[in-house]
């Protein structure tokens, strides 16, 4: 596979902003994982590093950087990475959304919208798998691409104050959870009953940049069962290993 | 334990933030004015990192249950200890049953409360600056109880500290963000050339400045985001994230405050000016 090219700018102190080409795609997010493997192997300490689907913000948390010095680094690991690709293990997680209207407010208003029934929205949106470009905005909050663009609608004309926690979302080319309680424009069709973030754990976010997403339509009773099944802590969302 | 007999507007526990977990979206949170709580740790010879009470505007009262030696910094609140008055950066000693409260604020917004040794509240993900939902709780309540450990004998090296303040100082040194190069001529003397006032809307997330400056139509995919990154939205409006921002954001990232002026900014409140220059 070929790498793509990228540009490096200084991002304040002690950061810098790595773009590949500005698309959402597949391979070039591959590539930039592969870039932080290939960064990572190189151990040196005190870098965090952040993707969001084209990008990838790379912070010195120890100290001021010289621009030119760390540029310079990058790209020759940027060269290096090419060379030896390395093995990672993806996820495709199935997580469950109760779409009935208790949760899913506007589900009704946006099948409207789109020209389809509530069945056939629930339908779209549990038959696609969802790639995730990056974790942002709220801690455990995904971003998420490959929604069809049959179910692409605006964002509400008013935000609400408050979207409740796991509520299930679409906005534009958009689908995705809120991770806690949040304000939110976003077109609520569902709810998911699994913890995204938990700071309890050593891994507070089981998903990874890079992992994949599949809805699967649950009944209330099943949504009850999973939400306290969550809470004592015993429920693991399925998943399969994508690249095995 | 430090007893809260009254919060004040908002009081949280911070230290000097949560790093390691940008890259699932929790924000870098800790002390809002650096500058300010690594020189009052310093004065008591703590860890530049210990956890300090950060407090905005309206102090607390507090009631100290064990011996213990403490330092203010940062905003000039008019403090007491037992109806005493006490100033910013002098090493003070307290006694089981002293109470610390807090009146007028003179200068700057945030002030900061340093104890010997540093609060001991429950660490999560590496450190204890208060916020939710990766803390329990977003802020100190009326009743809570902090812990600190115990001093009872302390010979500080150094008892006070003349400081130069940084509240007077109304220019933050800005870098070119990211999207710098979006900006027209007519935006970038609409930035450079007048001053801006801060906006009611100014919390640890994000200050908003109330003057809008031309707008814009471009759109970009969502990327990271810094404490310090000045977005513009598309109705013209600069907004410049602070400690508890999200770490990515949808909107171009055309400055990047210089750290020491996230500190300076931290200090200023509603309807202060500012200006910006260019480093």
């Amino acid at each position: 596979m070929k790498s793509y090219p990228i540009s490096i700018k200084p991002f304040g102190e002690r950061a810098v902003l790595v773009e590949w080409p500005g698309e959402v795609s597949e391979s070039i997010l591959a590539d930039i994982l592969d870039f932080m493997d290939a960064f990572k192997e190189l151990k040196i300490s005190g870098w965090e590093m952040s993707v969001a689907y084209n990008s990838l913000t790379m912070v010195y948390n120890q100290d001021h950087i010289d621009f030119e010095e760390t540029k310079n680094m990058i790209l020759e690991c940027h060269e290096k990475q090419a060379k030896s690709k390395t093995e990672r293990i993806q996820h495709l997680w199935t997580l469950p959304v109760c779409y009935d209207l208790e949760f899913g407010m506007d589900i009704e208003e946006a099948s409207k919208t789109l020209g389809l029934s509530v069945k056939e929205l629930i339908e779209q949106h549990t038959s696609h798998q969802y790639v995730v470009y990056g974790i942002g905005f709220l801690p455990g909050f995904m971003y998420l691409g490959g929604l069809p663009t049959s179910l692409e609608i605006p964002r509400r004309a008013e935000p609400r104050l408050k979207v409740q926690k796991g509520s299930v979302g679409l906005a534009s080319k958009q689908t995705g959870i809120y991770p806690q309680d949040s304000p939110g424009g976003w077109n609520i069709i569902g709810n998911c009953p699994v913890n995204l973030f938990d700071p309890s754990k050593k891994e507070p976010c089981f998903v990874k940049v890079g992992d994949k997403i599949q809805f699967e339509s649950i009944s209330k009773a099943e949504y009850k069962l999973h939400k306290i099944e969550g809470e004592v802590g015993i429920y693991e969302p399925e998943k399969v290993v994508l690249n095995a | 334990m430090l007893k809260v007999l009254k919060p004040g507007l908002y009081l949280t526990i911070q230290d000097l933030g949560r790093y390691g977990y940008r890259d699932i979206g929790v924000p870098i949170s800790g002390a809002m004015d650096v500058e300010s709580v690594k020189k009052a740790n310093l004065l008591l010879e703590n860890d530049e990192n210990d956890a300090v009470l950060e407090i905005t505007m309206t102090g607390p009262t507090l009631q100290f249950d064990t011996d213990t030696y403490i330092s203010l910094s940062g905003a000039h609140i008019v403090a007491t200890l037992n109806n005493e008055p006490i100033d910013n950066y002098t090493v003070i000693k307290v006694e089981k049953g002293d109470i610390l409260s807090y009146g007028r604020l003179e200068k700057g917004f945030r002030g900061y409360l340093a104890v010997k040794g540093g609060f001991q509240s429950k660490k999560v993900l590496n450190s204890r600056s208060q916020f939710f939902p990766v803390t329990k709780t977003a802020r100190v309540k009326d009743g809570d109880e902090i812990p600190y450990t115990e001093t009872k004998d302390y010979e500080p090296k150094i008892s006070e500290v003349k400081i130069e303040e940084h509240f007077e100082i109304n220019k933050l040194k800005v870098y070119k963000g990211p999207e710098f190069s979006l900006l027209s001529d007519t935006q970038l003397t609409e930035i450079f050339a007048k001053p801006f006032t801060i906006s009611k809307e100014n919390n640890r997330m994000a200050y908003q400045l109330s003057e809008l400056i031309t707008g814009h139509s471009h759109s970009m995919l969502t990327s990271g985001t810094l404490p310090g990154t000045i977005q513009l939205t598309p109705a013209g409006r600069m907004i410049i994230l602070m400690k508890d921002g999200q770490t990515t954001g949808g909107y171009p990232r055309i400055l990047q405050l210089s750290e020491e002026s996230i500190s300076v900014l931290a200090q200023k409140k509603y309807g202060d000016e500012l200006k910006f220059k260019l480093v």
